[in-house]
């Protein structure tokens, strides 16, 4: 019998690179949605402290590090990517591995990019390294990251993949062209 | 006519640009306009209504005149100002409103039709017969009046959008500006500074004056080089704060490619949006025309605009000047020019007390009451009290007094304040929260004046945010004191224009006076005085001193008409970038897309999804064949239909039951683990919302299956429900909609398919119909559901949609080999209409689930959202228009979704009206049009005989009104 062949969101549409600038997929070996069950905030922080070294998020930031890192994704919810995670008592846990296209824009200007795409004030002392925030990339709903001085992840819906990657060249494109 | 060794162009970068056709050559530097003057280009347009021939007039942005098409085809761009078109080699520019040519334009005739063409002509003129308006004359009157033209080609140029934040914007980058950028910016504040200029100055790049003790364009451009050394300090050149608007965020935009040779990638115009906790309006003045007879002749300027030329272009404008002046700007104007070594050739000053002006003549208390010349200006004539003469002069310099800029300040509803002593209107202080005005545009006109207003109102935003610093020294400037005289307009015969852009004159405004147009507002629409591009930068001042005039009330009690936003043009291009084409919405693409439109699936569109319509074979000459086909496939062998589109909700939590039940309009509570319900959603108004099956993964894990249209609705309802409703129910819920690849497999031989690609075949007794469960698909753990939207023995299989694309191609090539195949959105709908089931087509939001024949599903025995509202009188009631099967029963065979239905024999009009079809289609298992429709009294008339009549497309049918179940009524086949 044949092989089931897996395809990530972005095959074929990434990398595409500027001068400056690089945007390349993420490929996250799993990725987990965690939303503690009422009264399990502390329990559930601990136990993925425990688990993945990272503790639950508060609203619009991230912890840990790459390949472990732990982003808040909405009310009461986050997202563990890179690290595996096993169930865990007191929270809603489902597998969203496959439910995101993930990007990462790296190099200076990635900040010049984005500000043609995401409305959100993304300066140095309003969003900085480890600020995470649900927001739109031009009409899509994503989940924008920093993770570092010029490096930036940026999730949407799988199915949206080809229109992130459309949006990103464009902004990248127009923003090289300024020279 | 250039002057030697003036301005602040590059003499060394010559620059070759066309003009209509003629090459003529500038410098680096330059813009159209100076380089046209420079070229000894007089006319450069013509005007809106009469043709008469135009000038450049000023030297920004507020341009009346000067408007001119750059560009060809696809990238024509009309009504550019020339005045603040950069040149650049290649540059092609063409003027507009004329034909054949600039120089010889046959509608001038219109200006020799004045005597009828006054204020309100055409609404008087054209009123009979009525439907002549909108065919003959509005177009003739649009071709003969107007502006440019679009080329009605692709606009193959980009544009953008971008956001900003700081804690100072800083709008105009002239002494006012600059010191108030500055001095926030010195303060640690995040300044944004915005200038619509490419170089910043403002004023001081067109003056002679000297700040700190150097040229004003040399302490200029030291501060601005200070400003970009800062890290702290955004400076973006050629971009115009266009509107202020809630919240600290103003629109601008930015010409990013107007200026240079197109270059691959690069936007023409970028449309910003910058959200700023302060603001410092340093927005300047315009200098206001005064009104006399024939000043709209070419080479009648603004005075501020012709020294502007002189010192920063290198160009005068004329080779005799004359100035006309209420004001000392006049007087600037001759001894700037003079020291160019420019022949003045006359100053004459309204004011009798007018200061001297050694060595020219000066005529103190003169006004200009006409012009003269073929084209362009050749004479004046001057009148004073010992009578009137003529001077030779083809360049006349106006300076009738300062307008402050107020028009931001205006844009959220304040409204400016009359200064007498200025006889100006100055901004009214906290018209735009946030917003300080400091400069010329709050009525401070010396250039000592602007430095100490910018320092202070750059200081107060810092402070204001919590910054301190010393403060920048106040450079050393002129501080002249402002004094104009109250000359509006000129009396005497003739026209004297006040509006240039819109052609409107003194007498415009005095007969709309006469004929009660007396409210400000009420003038500016009879007489279309400063309206669209303008909005009033140049008329608005003088045209409502001569209304007031002319009503006999006061200026301040007379006001001024509204300043809307933009305050330049804005392209819509820019405003909408990113949203020509596909790039209006995201576009969701299925794992199986790619593969889908290999096979030659045409795709059509499911909200942002797309889908395929069906999957054409060789031969297939039309869609219905094709569907027809994968009909009769999925009703005889087996079909794969791509469903991931379907919104799926994981629901986890001990009261997910409870939630269910609550949100359900029946009971889902007793649904067991491994077992799958059909659902009816209410919304809180008592219709059907959406409707789906949830299956109950585990005892504290649901999955809940919405349409793929109502997706994202069903999701904000249920966090609306969880949050507002019940927050003490315990349980959490996320879409996994694109975590799974999800394929029907419909049809006789669904099992033997499926066998072949689970790693444990199927036991039948263990998977009964509307059952669930986990399965492993070639060592892939996927999911499994006995569920069917055809009718048929089916199943939805479920497995991580990174392997969909390879799950979906296998299944096909599987159900190829036994006769089946891949079925689309075509046949996916008539095996569904087959068997009578619902889509949004049936519940659009406007039936009740006793409408659609469900309202025993509606649970008496709990509550639900919608419930009790369902039950209120007129939702239940028998003659609603309830769901109903059509089947042609005449010679005429075709049913049309949206026709409407009539009793046999009834006139088909609105009253006898009796319901509606919301699908239809041709179904190969009965050989038969089918349709489902909403009938008055429906299931109680069944058999009887009715009327579909379609009125758009004139089709009606007789169909006899059966079950909406066409198809294996008992269900025997989906449970087998």
């Amino acid at each position: 019998m044949a092989d089931l062949i897996a395809k990530t969101p972005l095959t074929g549409l990434l990398p595409f690179a500027t001068s400056d600038l690089t945007c390349s997929e993420l490929e996250f070996a799993s990725i987990t949605s965690v939303a503690p069950f009422r009264g399990q905030e502390e329990v559930v922080s601990e136990a993925l402290k425990a688990q993945i070294g990272a503790n639950f998020p508060k609203p619009g930031r991230t912890t840990g590090r790459a390949h472990a890192r732990v982003v808040w994704s909405g009310r009461g919810q986050a997202l563990v990517l890179g690290a595996a995670v096993e169930p865990i008592k007191g929270a809603a846990i489902t597998d969203q591995t496959d439910a995101w296209a993930c990007v990462a824009l790296d190099g200076p200007g990635a900040r010049d990019v984005l500000a043609r795409l995401v409305p959100l004030d993304l300066r140095d002392g309003v969003f900085a390294r480890g600020h995470a925030a649900r927001t739109l990339i031009g009409h899509m709903h994503a989940v924008l990251m920093r993770t570092g001085p010029d490096r930036y992840g940026i999730m949407v819906f799988r199915s949206m993949a080809r229109t992130l990657a459309h949006e990103l060249k464009s902004a990248m494109e127009a923003v090289a062209a300024r020279g | 006519m250039r002057i030697a060794d003036r301005g602040l162009i590059d003499r060394s970068r010559s620059v070759p640009f066309t003009f209509d056709g003629t090459r003529y050559s500038g410098f680096a530097g330059d813009t159209l306009a100076s380089a046209l003057l420079a070229n000894g280009v007089q006319v450069v347009a013509r005007s809106f209504k009469y043709h008469r021939p135009r000038g450049v007039y000023s030297a920004g942005s507020e341009e009346p005149n000067a408007l001119v098409t750059v560009g060809v085809g696809g990238r024509q761009e009309p009504n550019i100002r020339a005045t603040t078109q950069e040149l650049y080699e290649g540059l092609e520019a063409r003027s507009q409103n004329r034909w054949p040519s600039l120089g010889f334009d046959l509608l001038s005739v219109n200006d020799l039709a004045v005597p009828f063409l006054g204020a309100g002509f055409y609404y008087k003129t054209f009123m009979w017969p009525r439907a002549f308006w909108e065919k003959l004359y509005e177009p003739a009157i649009r071709r003969a009046a107007g502006l440019g033209a679009l080329s009605q080609e692709h606009n193959t140029d980009i544009y953008e959008k971008a956001f900003a934040f700081c804690d100072v914007l800083v709008i105009g980058a002239g002494p006012t500006g600059l010191m108030a950028a500055l001095t926030a910016a010195r303060a640690g504040a995040d300044v944004i500074l915005a200038d619509e200029d490419a170089s910043m100055g403002g004023r001081l790049l067109g003056e002679t004056e000297e700040v700190d003790g150097q040229p004003g364009h040399v302490w200029a451009a030291d501060v601005v080089a200070e400003l970009a050394a800062m890290p702290n300090v955004r400076l973006m050149s050629r971009t115009t704060v266009t509107g202020s608007y809630d919240h600290g965020t103003y629109g601008a935009v930015e010409r990013v490619g107007h200026h240079r040779r197109r270059r691959p990638g690069l936007p023409l115009e970028c449309f910003w949006r910058i959200v700023a906790k302060r603001t410092v309006l340093a927005a300047g003045a315009l200098e206001r025309p005064v009104a006399f007879r024939n000043n709209d002749r070419p080479g009648i300027m603004a005075a501020g605009a012709v020294r502007a030329y002189a010192n920063r272009w290198g160009v005068s404008p004329g080779r005799a000047v004359t100035v006309f002046a209420t004001n000392d700007s006049g007087h600037r104007t001759a001894r700037d020019l003079m020291d160019a070594g420019v022949h003045i050739a006359a100053v004459i000053d309204s004011r009798h007390d007018a200061p001297d002006l050694p060595g020219v003549q000066l005529i103190k208390g003169g006004q200009v009451c006409d012009s003269q010349g073929r084209r362009g200006l050749e004479s004046i004539t001057v009148r004073r009290p010992s009578g009137e003469e003529r001077i030779q002069t083809d360049c006349l310099a106006v300076a009738g007094g300062w307008n402050p800029s107020v028009h931001l300040t205006c844009h959220m509803g304040g409204r400016p304040v009359w200064r007498d002593d200025l006889l100006a209107f100055v901004p009214v202080e906290g018209a735009v929260a946030g917003l300080q005005a400091a400069g010329a545009c709050n009525g401070a006109f010396s250039t000592a004046a602007c430095l100490r207003e910018g320092q202070s109102a750059g200081r107060d935003a810092a402070e204001a945010l919590g910054y301190r610093g010393a403060d920048a020294p106040l450079p050393e400037a002129e501080d002249d004191p402002y004094r104009t005289d109250r000359l509006w307009s000129v009396a005497g015969k003739g026209r004297a224009w006040l509006d240039f852009q819109n052609d409107v004159t003194v007498k415009d405004v005095k007969l709309a006076a006469t004929e009660n147009f007396r409210s400000v507002e009420h003038m500016k629409r009879y007489t279309t005085q400063g309206m669209a591009p303008d909005q009033g930068k140049n008329s608005n001042m003088s045209a409502l001193a001569v209304l007031a005039d002319a009503t006999g009330r006061e200026i301040p009690e007379t006001g001024t008409t509204t300043f809307r936003p933009p305050f330049v043009p804005v392209s819509v291009a820019a405003m909408g970038a990113g949203g020509q084409g596909t790039g209006f919405a995201p576009e969701r693409l299925t794992t199986s897309d790619v593969v889908s439109r290999d096979m030659g699936a045409p795709m059509i569109e499911a909200g942002l999804w797309y889908r395929p319509s069906f999957f054409p074979r060789k031969g297939e000459k039309t869609w219905r064949q094709s569907c027809d086909r994968e009909v009769a496939m999925v009703r005889e062998t087996v079909g794969v239909s791509d469903v991931s589109t379907l919104g799926k909700i994981d629901l986890q939590g001990p009261d997910v039951g409870a939630f269910l039940d609550f949100v359900y309009a029946n009971r889902f509570s007793t649904v067991k683990p491994g077992r799958v319900r059909y659902g009816l959603m209410l919304r809180e108004d008592g219709h059907v919302m959406d409707d789906g099956t949830t299956a109950r993964l585990g005892e504290d894990h649901w999955l809940m299956t919405t349409t793929t249209a109502a997706a994202g609705e069903v999701v904000r309802h249920l966090e609306f429900v969880h949050q507002c409703h019940c927050p003490d129910m315990d349980m959490r819920f996320i879409s996994v909609t694109e975590q799974w690849a999800q394929f029907a497999v419909a049809g006789p031989k669904s099992r033997d398919l499926l066998n072949g690609v689970l790693d444990v075949p199927l036991v039948a007794e263990d998977w009964p119909f509307m059952t669930c469960g986990p399965v492993s698909v070639m060592g892939v753990a996927g999911r499994l559901f006995r569920i069917s939207f055809s009718g048929e023995h089916a199943y939805e299989i479920a497995v991580p949609a990174r392997y969909g694309e390879s799950l979906f191609k296998l299944l096909v090539e599987e159900a190829e080999a036994m006769g089946g195949g891949p079925y689309g959105m075509e046949a996916l709908n008539v095996l569904r209409l087959e068997k009578g089931l619902i889509t949004h087509a049936e519940i659009h939001g406007r039936v009740t689930a006793y409408d659609i024949g469900m309202q025993r599903m509606v649970s008496q025995a709990k509550d639900c959202i919608g419930k009790t509202m369902s039950e209120r009188p007129g939702l239940m009631d028998r003659h609603r228009a309830r769901l109903v099967g059509l089947k042609p029963v005449g010679a005429v065979k075709m049913i049309t979704a949206g026709a409407h239905l009539y009793d046999k024999d009834a006139d088909p009009v609105r009253l006898n009206h009796q319901g509606y079809v919301t699908s239809n289609c041709f179904s190969p298992t009965l050989d038969s049009v089918i349709a489902l429709a909403f009938l008055h009294r429906g299931p109680e008339r069944m058999g009887e005989v009715i009327r579909t009549v379609d009125h758009v497309r004139g089709i009606e049918t007789s169909c006899e009104v059966v079950d909406p179940v066409f198809f294996d009524p008992e269900g025997g086949r989906a449970r087998g």
